[in-house]
């Protein structure tokens, strides 16, 4: 029963919040910025599976989370709500509420595919070489959408408003914030396990020589395959996320920026730390919000202080220390399985 | 480390108490979500300044009459960097966290057309000075439009080519990635097609946002036999476009749009773009009456001569005021304020705007006139033609 | 498509992929001593548009106050430019002393110093940006861009002052690299990273010296992409950059005639794909082109396969 302790927690995080949604305490701004934050949880702790833990430069997360994106998103509005271009509901809208974590998969699923792409040329490149066509991928991915003009092309998609006004009409509650809790207590639970399992040690082991990783019967080719759809797959569900809490998508959010933003929240956290991870983006988020009256120059104070950060603090917050070796007391609550190792 | 986390708790905090709830019985609160960064910043000064010296005028009289009580405006300027999602995100904060009355803006049918679906679902009137592409009102009750829309304006271009330069072909350059170019770039086709036969349109090239080398479609433009090239684009890549052309051989008119008519245009265009033609919603020069008043005022008072867009943010930030006059008083409960300005709006019959008199359809966009301008030879934007419907 | 077509989008591909070179040509010198990929890079590029823009803007008499004589447009063109560089290579200096040296003397891991990279070239956007507001400049005018046709193709002295000047810029660099002593060092460098302090050579120096021939190269294609595309704005870096960066990769990051040769064929690559599909493809053919030569040659075109010892 204590192994359920932090679960636990979280469902009461989860129901506090949605309580103070219910009784008006944070207005819809606030609801965005906290939806935001699970989002960009989600992304940058399925960065660090790639970045951090197996220690590859992959530098086009947001062209899965595009894929995951649209995928989602056309399929929802296409079954659930009537459109100008798909024509009018296929099933009932009211199965919107339990379907939707499926197609959220499915647009995982297609992200995990697309991932594939990246994965198949990292058993010969590294590195640098890998950056690149992780570079070339995320624009291949953002060209293609731009191309497919029954989804709006270039000029974005929209309709996801109604596929969350076909939730309320359910029940009214805060849909799209439950689901967000949801996505990001899976995927921060999913990505805590593959860490903790064999395949965890294998691509630790690969970051830190492949080689003899190879020698020592580790299947690398395996263990890189699953990091990288796992990854790409979470990043999908995070863009499936995104693109409801948004009500609008253009494949001009998906750019080397948004990888870029992503990338400096997993170096920020720590590379190699899932709970580094989540903590920035969580203060990455706040941090942008914040400094939104600064206007242009919030883009200036933020790559200034990273690299100080950079400068006097390059591990990141964590380094590739869990939250629980800093606060070891933390341990009894958090990770109560796990014994001192 | 703990005091980090205390530290980012207490700042959460204090953004959340310190974000205004009540929403107060003073003040009409506007908000305008405007490109004051990103590629054309110019029509986000444009806005800002119209609208500052609208406020300063009112405020200066004393404030707005509303009912019995008199009002200061407040406005609320908000960045959407030329971007879709700031476009949205913008609009969102300053409905729930600022709680203006309404929002004026976006400007670029880009932003305008996702800003308008959240201003909708969270029932907030708007008015989009700029956006002429028809998606932006359609189906959505609570926005609305102060310049004419893109289906008219495809077909007033391709008149006007047919008429004054006789073209039978024609080729057209636009951005693929945005709305307003690609929308209007269709509805020119369209147009030109039905008048002169399909295929008369012989080049119908495009290109991505931020290209900047259009040589390659240049070339097959020039080699299509066009009579005229049509080219709705922003005042930031039409300068580049013309130069290449003409580098490229061109010496056949060139037709613009709308999104021509901004100030910045003949500095970074210099004289290549002399002798050209665009449609618009004002010219400035030749102007008469409250037009030359407001022209004069914005001279005197910030330097340059003002664009449409400044105009056009004049005349829809007056036509709000008046909406708001007509509800004959505010009760303070802003959902229910929110719905009388609506409501009042789509009401409005002949307002004198400064560019044009406008009434209302049913679907919230005005029913105006177009203006024809020509770039002279010494540079000026000089009235040319106006084109009713 | 006639042979005159094909002649037209030969030369305008030349053109563009000239710029390709010149600024890939900053990322291959670095990356070839450094093992770092420069990414304020294509921000460079950018500062020395704006520096060009300012210094014409001056001797051109426009900006603060009229010059005592006026010189003719030709002569300031000239002397914009190699102020240009040599202003732009300090300011490349400058970034390398500031922001990767005190990480190389920690010994940091190469994934910091690319962050750090970065996270400069946001700096350098976001600061123009703030500084300089957001309207776009016009560069002036200051060549004569006269246009040339021989039968149906059409180019002026532009084009062709860019293409001669690259060109000119691939073979000093090769005689740099291979008759100098610091072209010997950089190569050096790049082979052996422990050995070459041991010899004598001072480390820093050389990489001073890449630093400011790489930024200066980025100029001298900052200035010239002003005069044939002369509008100015502060993010105009950001996507020339990186697809420079992948032109530098595709020819074989570290050699010079793999920048050159990178460079061209993805100016090609763009130029030829937007003239014969519709432009909508262009990025994702090209990309796709990239994404199938990389995974059948991954070290690039003229790149040397390193041997890792185990």
């Amino acid at each position: 029963m204590r192994r359920f302790v932090p679960h636990l927690l979280y469902a009461l995080l989860c129901l506090l919040v949605v309580f103070a949604v219910q009784s008006d305490l944070l207005n819809a701004y606030l609801q965005l910025i906290i939806m935001f934050m699970g989002v960009n949880i989600i992304l940058s702790s399925s960065l660090n599976l790639v970045n951090g833990y197996m220690g590859e430069f992959s530098v086009g997360h947001a062209g899965f989370m595009a894929v995951g994106a649209y995928i989602t998103s056309v399929l929802n509005v296409w079954l659930f709500t009537s459109d100008r271009v798909f024509g009018p509901a296929v099933l009932p809208p009211a199965s919107v509420i339990y379907l939707f974590p499926v197609t959220l998969l499915i647009g995982g699923i297609g992200a995990a595919l697309v991932g594939l792409l990246v994965a198949v040329p990292s058993f010969k490149t590294r590195g640098d070489y890998l950056a690149i066509i992780t570079l070339a991928v995320n624009y291949i991915v953002k060209s293609s959408i731009e191309n497919i003009q029954g989804i709006g092309g270039a000029r974005g998609f929209m309709g996801m408003r109604n596929v969350v006004d076909a939730m309320q009409d359910v029940a009214d509650i805060p849909w799209i914030m439950l689901w967000v809790f949801a996505g990001t207590g899976f995927s921060v639970w999913i990505i805590y396990r593959f860490v903790n399992s064999t395949y965890g040690k294998g691509i630790v082991a690969i970051r830190d020589d492949e080689i003899a990783a190879e020698i020592m019967s580790v299947d690398t080719r395996r263990m890189k395959i699953t990091a990288f759809m796992l990854s790409s797959g979470l990043a999908g569900v995070a863009g499936g996320l995104f693109a409801h809490i948004l009500g609008y998508i253009n494949p001009g959010t998906f750019t080397i920026m948004k990888s870029t933003e992503i990338m400096v929240m997993v170096y920020l956290g720590g590379m190699g730390s899932l709970s580094g991870s989540v903590l920035s983006a969580i203060g990455f988020t706040v941090i942008l919000e914040l400094f939104r009256p600064l206007q242009v120059a919030k883009w200036v104070v933020i790559p200034l202080l990273l690299i100080l950060l950079m400068l006097f603090r390059p591990e990141g917050l964590l380094g590739n220390r869990e939250l629980t070796d800093v606060f070891p007391r933390l341990r009894r609550i958090l990770a109560p399985q796990r014994r001192q190792a | 480390m703990r005091k980090t986390v205390m530290a980012m708790a207490l700042v959460v905090l204090v953004t959340v108490l310190s974000s205004p709830f009540s929403w107060s019985a003073e003040t009409i609160r506007v908000g305008f979500d405007i490109p004051l960064t990103g590629d054309i910043p110019q029509v986000g000064e444009s806005s800002k300044y119209a609208a500052e010296m609208f406020k300063e005028q009112i405020n200066g009289a004393g404030g707005a009459k509303v009912g019995d009580k008199t009002y200061q405006l407040e406005f609320f300027y908000e960045d959407n960097e030329s971007k879709a999602e700031s476009a949205t995100a913008a609009a969102l904060k300053l409905i729930t966290q600022d709680q203006v009355l309404a929002v004026i803006g976006p400007q670029a049918s880009k932003q305008a057309v996702p800003a308008g679906e959240i201003c909708n679902s969270f029932k907030t009137p708007m008015i989009t000075p700029w956006s002429t592409n028809p998606q932006t009102t359609l189906d959505r009750p609570y926005v609305f439009r102060a310049c004419f829309l893109d289906p008219f304006q495809g077909p007033v271009a391709a008149n006007f080519v047919t008429q004054e330069f006789g073209a039978k072909k024609a080729a057209v350059l636009y951005d693929i990635a945005s709305d307003y170019p690609k929308g209007l770039a269709e509805y020119f086709k369209e147009a030109f097609e039905k008048i002169h036969g399909p295929g008369s349109v012989v080049a119908f090239e495009t290109f991505t946002t931020k290209d900047r080398d259009f040589s390659a479609q240049l070339t097959n433009i020039v080699k299509s036999g066009a009579d005229v090239l049509f080219l709705p684009q922003y005042y930031d890549e039409v300068p580049l476009v013309v130069k290449q052309a003409q580098e490229l051989g061109w010496k056949k008119p060139i037709m613009g749009s709308d999104s021509w008519g901004s100030a910045e245009l003949m500095k970074l265009c210099g004289e290549a773009c002399n002798g050209y033609f665009f449609s618009t919603h004002y010219a400035a020069a030749g102007a008469k009456g409250a037009t030359k008043e407001f022209i004069d005022q914005y001279k005197s008072k910030y330097g340059y001569v003002p664009d449409d867009v400044a105009a056009l943010t004049w005349d829809a930030t007056r036509l709000l005021l008046e909406a708001i006059k007509n509800t004959n008083g505010l009760s303070g409960d802003i959902q229910k304020d929110r719905d009388a300005v609506k409501d009042q709006l789509g009401k409005i019959k002949d307002f004198d705007g400064i560019t044009g008199k406008m009434t209302f359809t049913p679907e919230g966009d005005p029913i105006k006139c177009a203006v024809i301008v020509k770039i002279s030879d010494k540079g000026e934007f000089e009235f040319f033609k106006s084109v009713c419907p | 498509m006639n042979l005159e077509t094909l002649i037209q989008n030969f030369l305008n591909a030349l053109q563009w992929g000239s710029f390709y070179a010149l600024i890939a040509l900053g990322y291959t010198l670095v990356y070839g001593v450094l093992l770092l990929i420069n990414f304020a890079h294509g921000d460079i590029f950018m500062m020395g548009a704006y520096i060009g823009f300012f210094l014409a803007t001056f001797l051109l008499g426009q900006y603060a106050f009229a010059l005592p004589l006026a010189f003719p447009p030709q002569i300031i063109f000239v002397v914009t430019l190699l102020l240009t560089m040599v202003l732009t290579a300090f300011a490349g200096v400058t970034l390398e002393r500031v922001a990767y040296r005190p990480l190389r003397r920690k010994g940091a891991n190469r994934l910091y110093v690319v962050i750090t990279a970065l996270m400069c070239g946001l700096i350098l956007e976001n600061g123009n940006l703030a500084l300089l507001g957001a309207s776009r400049r016009n560069f002036p005018q200051l060549l004569s861009n006269t246009v040339y046709s021989i039968g149906e193709v059409t180019f002026s002295d532009v084009k062709i002052l860019v293409i001669l000047t690259t060109i000119g810029v691939f073979l000093l660099l090769e005689a740099i690299v291979r008759k100098t002593k610091l072209g010997m060092a950089m190569r050096a460098i790049s082979y052996d990273r422990m050995a070459v302090p041991l010899m004598g050579i001072p480390v820093d120096t050389v990489i001073v010296f890449t630093f400011a021939l790489g930024s200066s190269m980025a100029a001298l294609a900052g200035v010239l992409f002003a005069t044939a595309y002369p509008v100015l704005e502060p993010y105009m870096g950001a996507l020339v950059g990186w697809k420079a960066f992948i032109a530098a990769v595709i020819g074989g990051i570290g050699e010079i005639r793999g920048a050159f040769a990178g460079g061209f064929l993805l100016g090609f690559v763009e130029i030829f794909v937007a003239a014969f599909f519709p432009s909508t493809l262009r990025d994702l053919i090209a990309f796709s082109i990239l994404l199938v030569f990389l995974s059948i040659r991954p070290t690039g075109i003229f790149g040397v396969a390193r041997a890792t010892k185990i």
